[in-house]
């Protein structure tokens, strides 16, 4: 931990859980140490400790009480917090992931675009040429948030809800981007579409992601795109480079 | 394989056990059992492993045959029950032979009701867990004609078992314990939660049920929007709009709306339990306090089975009365007496 840096907040989750918490809002940097403390606290097999998950900006430790408790967890929690760089290793593994971008699945990128002060082509440039990051699994199982763009695609959720999108959307909003798992409404805004499923339940390895996986999307012809939604396969095609 | 057979199935029926818990990381709650005490009932109850599988139901029963014989219980929800037209008690263990048909109607009293068989139900399970998991794409609701595949009854000739009728289906005092974001909501809005009577509203279901009150709405301090961070079952979240909602098991890991602070699991099967229009109130405990309340389901069940008493059945109950060896306990009369 760096002097600058604000030590993170212990705080009860359940009787059964403590959450480190990095910051109160959403920063890259805030992000990047609870992947990382995350990441540390499995290393650590710390005695008592059932599960590690992080959010966008904290990482919630669960224990099993008869194991240990909450003050001795708080303590071994802290001496870690303590030796913590909060150095990014880089992620893990890098994603390449194929979407299409063409008006029949892309039907808000005009306007996206428009409030991002961009044409369309340099939207899906810019798209293509950001190595994203997860930064959060959750809404639905295997969702990934996925940040962040450049600056300019600080877009507000829009206020009326679309009620449902198709599986494997990629929709944006203040930065991010979203491949679509949920069955519900959402108010972030359409922008291209894949053919990747986050989420397999009956396979070996359910979830694709692991958060602070690297994701960059390739764009592909419309064409293209339907050949691989009919490909069963791969995974919508894409691929999987394990980087350390 | 033995082989449960739905005739007639309720609108909320599925299969459930104690949950898949350890992918709160990647975005699915362990989910389960809305009221995994009555699990570990039936499990006490039969002798049986707790994470042997069940049948959910939610407000409604349905009709069920067996095409062998084993020992059966319902927990959780009391209702009403009987095997070809006998009368089947709840929080018991019966017989249900083979071919005899078992009827369970709708709730009266509690919300989930849960069937047993010792053995369990032995469908495939996903991810290490049979329960049905309806917003995560995993398992079905259960419908009529459906046959579910059984586990042989481990100890078919163990004698009946009961436990006390449960006090968890009348609401009453729920106690609550502080947490991440207790502090965004002023001391006030924290008080005024705890002094306020809730009833539970028509709305709810698995993931979580909505509480409604007449007066204030417990906004936070400034309405600012806050971060999504990470849930626990329990955790009472507070809409846009101030509505208070309790969180169940299959409620998402991660949210935005703000939390007020969290239901103990010691009494979350209270709010599960509670029908549309039941009375609930609030009180705060330290977090020390609400520790010293955590059990593990092991213990939970140790307890349980210290409960369970033998039956003994009133001979006016016992249709073949004829049919039992009714001398052969016979004795001198100073068993007791004697070395």
């Amino acid at each position: 931990m760096t002097a600058q840096e604000t030590a993170p907040e212990l705080l009860p989750l359940g009787v059964d859980g403590i959450l480190v918490r990095f910051a109160r809002s959403l920063s890259e940097r805030a992000n990047a140490r609870a992947l990382s403390f995350r990441d540390q606290v499995e290393a650590a097999a710390i005695a008592g400790v059932t599960e590690a998950a992080s959010s966008l900006v904290s990482v919630r430790v669960g224990f099993d009480p008869e194991r240990t408790n909450r003050a001795t967890l708080a303590k071994d929690l802290k001496a870690l917090i303590a030796t913590h760089e909060y150095l990014d290793p880089g992620p893990r593994r890098l994603w390449h992931i194929p979407a299409a971008f063409g008006p029949e699945f892309a039907p808000q990128l005009n306007e996206v675009a428009d409030l991002a002060g961009l044409t369309p082509q340099q939207a899906v440039k810019e798209i293509e040429a950001t190595q994203v990051r997860v930064i959060a699994i959750g809404f639905a199982p295997g969702q990934p948030y996925l940040g962040m763009l450049p600056a300019q695609w600080n877009v507000p959720r829009q206020s009326e809800l679309t009620d449902s999108l198709p599986r494997g959307a990629l929709i944006t909003a203040v930065r991010q981007l979203i491949i679509w798992a949920a069955d519900a409404p959402t108010g972030w805004r359409h922008i291209g579409q894949t053919a990747f499923r986050v989420y397999l339940p009956r396979s070996a390895t359910p979830f694709a992601f692991e958060p602070g996986d690297a994701v960059q999307f390739r764009a592909v012809s419309d064409t293209e795109f339907r050949a691989l939604q009919k490909n069963t396969d791969t995974n919508g095609g894409a691929t999987c480079k394990v980087l350390r | 394989m033995p082989r449960l057979t739905i005739h007639s199935a309720g609108p909320g029926l599925t299969v459930q056990d104690l949950g898949r818990p350890g992918w709160t990381a990647q975005g699915l709650p362990a989910g389960g059992a809305a009221d995994p005490l009555a699990l570990l009932e039936g499990a006490a109850l039969l002798g049986v492993n707790p994470a042997q599988a069940v049948i959910e139901m939610m407000g409604f029963g349905g009709t069920f045959r067996m095409d062998d014989s084993a020992r059966i219980a319902l927990t959780g929800a009391v209702m009403l029950a009987e095997i070809d037209g006998a009368p089947v008690p709840h929080n018991t263990t019966h017989f249900l032979p083979a071919g005899a048909k078992l009827t369970i109607r709708g709730a009266q009293k509690g919300v989930f009701g849960y069937l047993r068989v010792a053995g369990g139900i032995t469908t495939d399970p996903i991810m290490d867990s049979r329960a049905a998991h309806l917003t995560a794409g995993i398992g079905a609701r259960l419908q009529t004609g459906d046959a579910l595949p059984l586990g042989p009854d481990p100890d078919r000739l163990r004698p009946p078992q009961k436990l006390p009728p449960g006090d968890r289906f009348a609401g009453g005092t729920i106690r609550i314990m502080p947490g991440p974001q207790t502090d965004f909501f002023s001391p006030r809005t924290q008080d005024a939660f705890c002094a306020t009577t809730f009833h539970r509203s028509p709305r709810g279901n698995r993931q979580g049920i909505r509480l409604d009150h007449a007066g204030r709405n417990f906004a936070t301090s400034g309405g600012l929007t806050h971060v999504s961070d990470l849930i626990v079952p329990g955790d009472i979240q507070i809409t846009g709009e101030g509505v208070p909602y309790v969180l169940l098991a299959e409620c998402q890991t991660i949210g935005g709306y703000p939390r007020i602070g969290s239901v103990i699991p010691a009494d979350l099967p209270k709010i599960a339990q509670a029908a549309p229009g039941t009375r609930l109130q609030f009180q705060w405990l330290t977090v020390q306090q609400a520790d010293a309340t955590a059990i593990s389901q092991g213990a939970q069940l140790r307890a349980l089975t210290k409960l369970c008493r033998p039956i003994k059945r009133d001979p006016h109950d016992i249709a073949d009365l004829l049919g039992y060896q009714l001398i052969s306990g016979a004795t001198p009369g100073d068993d007791l007496e004697r070395p």
